[in-house]
C-alpha cells in the first residue's frame, strides 16, 4: 500500500523500556481476525492497556496523558514472533510514525518500513539517553531526520546516526513501495520464471 | 582463478537472486507460496485497488489452519468473524485459480505440515508465507522463510520478493544425545543458549551428526523454531534421509525429473572451507529433557535444573521480575513438581506423526491425571489417518484421551482451544509469550514426551523416568 512520505519528524515520544516486546502483546492472536486493515490501533498492547473488563490499566503509559507523540521508544528485541503484519498496522493506526528501540526483530522492521513507519535503532547508551530525558521531562521532544539519517534529543542535544539502506530510504522518503519497483521489471521475472526447475 | 567455497544458503539464494540492488534489497524469485486465511485478506485487497493480477497462481498454495475449529468441522464454524476469513480465503483463491484445501478437504491441515507431507516443499527451493514458522520448511535444504501481507501482496503480484541478504550463522552439534532427548530439546537447548534474540539478522545453517541422524520430522521441529532465536530461517543440507521422505508423494518430481533432481539436489550443501558470520558448537551430551519457565521461548532450562536468578539470565532485570511474575514463579525455584493444568499437543512445530509416536510411548499402559484438560491435535488430516492406522489412537482412547481434528489450535488459540487465565499449560507448540495461549494462560514449551509425562502424572515430571 502507498503511505505518506517521511522526510523529518519532530514529536514528543512514548517511552516503553520493556525487553522483547513480541508481536502477540502488541497486538493478541484474537484480534487478526479482520479481513480489512482498519481499527487495529484499538488494540494496540490490548492485555497490557486494558483490564479484563475493558477499563484502561492506570500503569500502562499508553494510558498516562503525560505521555504523547508519534514515536514509541522500546527495550531491546521490540517486535520478535509472528510475521504478523497487524503489529505495524496497529501501532501505525494508533498514530505511531517511528519506533525507537536498540534491537529489532527483522520481520517485524521489514514489515514496518513496507507500511511506513520508520524504525530507527540506535546504540544502548543512547537509547537509556532517551529514557532518561523523558523521564526528566515528558514533553521532550525527539528529531528523526530521515535524509541526514539522525535523531536528536531536544533538551539534551545528544544526536545520532543510523542506519537505513538507500533502497527503503529512497522508497521512504517518497512514498513508494516495493509493489511499484516490482512491477515495472515484470519481463525480467517472467524469462527468470521460464529457466525455473521449479 | 579459484572459486570461493560456497556454503548452501548462499548456492540457494543466488540461483533465485533476479536482480541485485546496489545498497538495497535483492529480488528474490519465490519458487512456492503458502498462504492461509489470516494473513491473506488484506493482501488480495491490495491486488484489487491496484488492479493487479495473481503472476503465477500454480506456484501459490492455500490452506485454512489458523481459524480452524477442532471439533465438530463438519458443522458451520460459529465464530461469525473466522467464517468470514475463511470464505474470504475461499473466495479469493477461487477467483485467482489458486489451489485450496479449505476446511473437509482430505488435504487440509496447518501449512507447514501438509507442503511438506504432500511433496509440495522441495530441496533448493525458495519458500514463503504469511507466517514466521515458514522456516520449518528449511528442513528440506530450501531457504524459506516468514512475510508480512505487504510482502504477500508482492509474492502473489510478481512472484519475487525484496530481501536484504541475511548474515550466515552454522550451528553445529556434535556427537550423540541421550536417551529421552527429542529434536524439540535439541532446538529449546540452543534457543536457551543464544537467547530470543541471538540470532537476529542471521540465517542459520544445521550441521553434525545429530541432524545427520535426525528424521525429516525431527529436522522440521528444529527449522521450525529457529525464528524462536530471531533468525530469518534455518536450513539443513538435503541427504538421503531427504530423498527419501519426499520420494513418491504426490505433487514430488515422477520418473526422469525425479532422477534429474536428485542429481541436482546432490549438489546442494556447504563446501569444504566456506565462511559463516558467526558459528557455535554444542555437544549433544549436554543436553536434558528441555521446559521454559518464562515468556520467551529463549527462557528455557533442563527439566531438573531451578529458575535461574536475573542476575545468572542476563538481560534487564526489570523485564525478568515481570516475565516471572507474570508465569507466578519465583527465582531458583525447581520446575519438576509444578502443577500443570492444561497439556497441549500438536502445532506446526509438534503436530507430525512421529511426534504422536513419542507421546503414545509414555501413555501406554498409563491413565491421564484427572485434573488435566489435553489437546491432542494433528497437524493434518493425513496425521490422523496415520494415528488411526498405527493403533496410536487405542492407545490414547485406552488412556483416557481424546483425538482432535487438525488445525493450529491452542498454539495461538485463535480458535476456541484457549487456555484460561491463570492457568498452566505444558505445551509442544513454539510460544510462550504472554496470552498467547489465551489471555493470562501461562506456557511451559516442551516436548511430546515432556508432554506426555505431565499428561499422566498431572505435574511436570523428568520423562525419563517413565521410559
Amino acid at each position: 500500500m502507498a503511505y505518506d512520505k517521511f522526510t523529518v519528524l519532530k514529536s514528543a515520544a512514548v517511552p516503553m523500556p520493556i525487553e522483547n516486546v513480541d508481536t502477540d502483546q502488541i497486538i493478541p492472536a484474537r484480534f487478526l481476525k479482520a479481513t480489512e486493515r482498519k481499527g487495529f490501533g484499538d488494540n494496540l498492547f490490548r492485555d497490557w492497556r486494558y483490564n479484563t473488563d475493558g477499563t484502561p490499566k492506570a500503569d500502562f503509559v499508553l494510558n498516562n496523558p503525560i505521555y504523547s507523540g508519534e514515536i514509541l521508544v522500546a527495550g531491546k528485541n521490540f517486535g520478535s514472533g509472528s510475521s504478523r503484519e497487524h503489529a505495524a498496522w496497529a501501532i501505525y493506526d494508533y498514530g505511531f510514525r517511528c519506533v525507537v528501540s536498540s534491537f529489532f526483530a527483522d520481520i517485524f522492521k521489514n514489515n514496518s518500513l513496507n507500511i511506513g513507519i520508520l524504525p530507527v535503532q540506535v546504540s544502548p547508551e543512547f537509547l537509556h539517553k532517551i529514557f532518561t530525558a523523558i523521564e526528566a521531562d515528558p514533553k521532550t521532544e525527539l528529531v528523526i531526520d530521515l535524509p541526514a539519517q539522525t535523531i536528536t534529543i531536544t533538551a539534551t542535544g545528544d544526536s545520532m546516526q543510523f542506519d537505513i539502506n538507500s533502497y527503503k530510504k529512497h522508497n521512504m522518503t517518497n512514498g513508494f513501495d516495493d509493489i511499484d519497483y516490482l512491477q515495472a521489471m515484470k519481463e525480467d521475472i517472467q524469462a527468470f520464471a521460464a529457466k525455473s526447475m521449479y | 582463478m579459484s572459486k570461493i567455497p560456497a556454503t548452501l544458503f548462499d548456492k540457494v539464494w543466488d540461483s533465485h537472486a533476479v536482480r541485485k540492488i546496489e545498497d538495497g534489497p535483492d529480488v528474490l524469485f519465490i519458487d512456492r507460496h503458502f498462504i492461509h486465511e489470516v494473513t491473506s485478506p488484506v493482501a488480495f485487497l491490495g491486488l484489487e485497488s491496484r488492479g493487479l493480477k495473481v503472476m503465477f497462481p500454480e506456484k501459490t498454495f492455500a490452506t485454512a489452519d489458523h481459524n480452524t475449529p477442532t471439533i465438530n468441522q463438519h458443522l458451520p464454524v460459529q465464530d461469525p468473524l473466522s467464517a468470514n476469513q475463511l470464505k474470504a480465503l475461499e473466495t479469493n483463491t477461487a477467483k485467482y485459480g489458486i489451489s485450496h484445501w479449505g476446511l473437509g478437504n482430505p488435504r487440509n491441515g496447518i501449512v507447514h505440515v501438509v507442503g511438506p507431507e504432500n511433496g509440495i516443499t522441495l530441496p533448493g527451493m525458495t519458500i514463503v508465507c504469511g507466517d514466521s514458522h515458514t522456516s520449518t520448511h528449511g528442513a528440506f535444504g530450501a531457504i524459506a522463510f516468514g512475510i508480512g501481507t505487504s510482502e504477500v501482496e508482492m509474492v502473489l503480484s510478481s512472484q519475487c520478493i525484496m530481501q536484504q541478504k541475511p548474515k550466515k550463522m552454522r550451528i553445529t552439534v556434535t556427537g550423540t544425545t541421550g536417551k529421552g532427548i527429542t529434536p524439540k530439546d535439541v532446538t529449546l537447548y540452543i534457543i536457551s543458549r543464544l537467547t530470543a534474540a541471538g540470532a537476529t539478522g542471521y540465517f542459520v545453517e544445521y550441521a553434525g551428526e545429530v541432524f545427520e541422524k535426525m528424521s525429516m520430522e525431527g529436522r522440521m521441529t528444529v527449522c521450525n523454531m529457529s525464528i524462536e532465536m530471531g533468525a530469518r530461517g534455518g536450513i539443513i543440507a538435503p541427504d538421503e534421509t531427504t530423498f527419501a521422505y519426499i520420494k513418491g508423494r504426490e505433487k514430488a518430481p515422477q520418473g526422469q525429473a525425479w532422477d534429474n533432481a536428485v542429481a541436482y539436489w546432490k549438489t546442494l550443501k556447504t563446501e569444504e572451507g566456506a565462511t559463516f558470520d558467526m558459528e557455535y558448537t554444542f555437544e549433544a551430551s549436554e543436553i536434558e529433557p528441555m521446559i521454559t519457565y518464562g515468556t520467551n521461548p529463549g527462557m528455557g532450562l533442563g527439566i531438573t535444573q531451578r529458575i535461574p536468578t536475573a542476575q545468572a539470565a542476563g538481560g534487564s532485570e526489570a523485564s525478568y521480575a515481570k516475565s516471572l511474575q507474570y508465569m507466578g514463579f519465583s527465582e531458583e525455584e525447581p520446575m519438576l513438581g509444578k502443577k500443570v493444568d492444561y497439556v497441549f499437543i500438536g502445532s506446526c512445530t509438534n503436530g507430525r506423526i512421529e511426534d504422536f509416536r513419542a507421546f503414545a510411548s509414555i501413555v501406554k499402559g498409563r491413565r491421564k491425571a484427572d485434573h488435566v484438560t489435553a489437546w491432542i491435535v494433528p497437524g493434518s488430516h493425513i496425521v490422523e489417518q496415520q494415528i488411526k492406522e498405527e493403533g496410536i489412537l487405542d492407545i490414547l482412547t485406552a488412556a483416557g484421551f481424546q483425538l482432535r481434528q487438525p488445525g493450529c489450535s491452542a498454539c495461538l488459540a485463535m480458535n476456541d482451544d484457549k487456555v484460561p487465565a491463570g492457568k498452566y499449560a505444558v505445551s509442544t507448540s513454539n510460544r510462550n509469550f504472554e496470552g498467547r495461549q489465551g489471555p493470562g494462560s501461562r506456557t511451559l514449551l516442551a516436548s511430546p514426551l515432556v508432554a506426555a509425562a505431565a499428561a499422566v502424572t498431572g505435574v511436570v515430571t523428568d520423562p525419563r523416568e517413565l521410559i
